[in-house]
């Protein structure tokens, strides 16, 4: 599945976008916010705080017991601020 | 018949005046025109603000604020609805973001419009970074603008 990141996720982890295949016990998007965390530093620097992350799935907003299952894009980012 | 809906994520200005009259012209049912334009301020919190950035995801942005303009024109009669909102280097007097409702009678074109800004500030995916004196940040969230947005949800 591709996975997007944006604003200072983005920054953090070092890229835009990549294309990972997580373990099949990555059930949910806050599981699969574990599983990055343990991928490097930058990751782990950009999901310290999993409460200051929100996620997509294509293009929708979606909650951390949201399940990833048939996903084709996941987002994560901060809080928006826009408007 | 469906109402006239634009949405627009661009990164130049935007022309207020020639997007009231794009919705309006020709038009015998509406009796009501309420816009709202966000403006990039020069200090925020008391610190000076050279510009901002906005970043935005692509496709979501256009997407997430339909789904908001659909829910306006089911809550209220709207006639017309315009939505314009910028990303790239914006500076202080600049325009961000427009919304322009249209409908017969005022009260629904200011909820609606009230409405609209508020679930955009909360809701749809732009993000500001900050340029100061010291360098840049990104600017954090208002924990009030999910607040604002909440208080459109009926218990």
């Amino acid at each position: 599945m591709k996975i997007v990141y944006f604003a200072w996720v983005r920054e953090r982890i070092g890229k835009a976008e990549e294309t990972l295949d997580p373990p099949s016990a990555v059930r949910t998007v806050g599981d699969l916010i574990g599983w990055l965390a343990e991928r490097g530093e930058e990751y782990a620097y950009a999901f310290a705080a999993p409460r200051s992350i929100r996620a997509a799935i294509d293009r929708t907003h979606v909650k951390p017991e949201t399940a990833i299952a048939g996903a084709r894009e996941i987002a994560f980012f901060p809080p928006m601020t826009g408007g | 018949m469906p109402v006239p809906l634009t949405i627009r994520i661009q990164q130049n200005d935007f022309d207020v005046a020639a997007e009231i009259a794009a919705l309006t012209r020709g038009r015998a049912d509406i009796g009501a025109v309420v816009n709202f334009i966000g403006i990039c301020r020069g200090s925020d919190d008391g610190r000076h603000v050279t510009a901002l950035t906005l970043e935005h995801y692509p496709g979501m942005a256009e997407a997430e604020i339909g789904r908001h303009a659909d829910e306006a024109c089911q809550r209220w009669p709207l006639a017309g609805l315009t939505i314009i909102h910028r990303h790239g280097r914006i500076e202080p007097g600049e325009n961000i973001v427009l919304v322009v409702t249209a409908s017969a009678h005022r009260e629904a074109a200011f909820q609606a419009a009230e409405f609209l800004m508020d679930f955009l500030k909360a809701n749809a995916p732009f993000w500001k970074r900050e340029e100061n004196a010291q360098g840049s940040a990104w600017v954090e969230a208002h924990h009030n603008d999910d607040a604002a947005a909440a208080r459109w949800t009926k218990p």
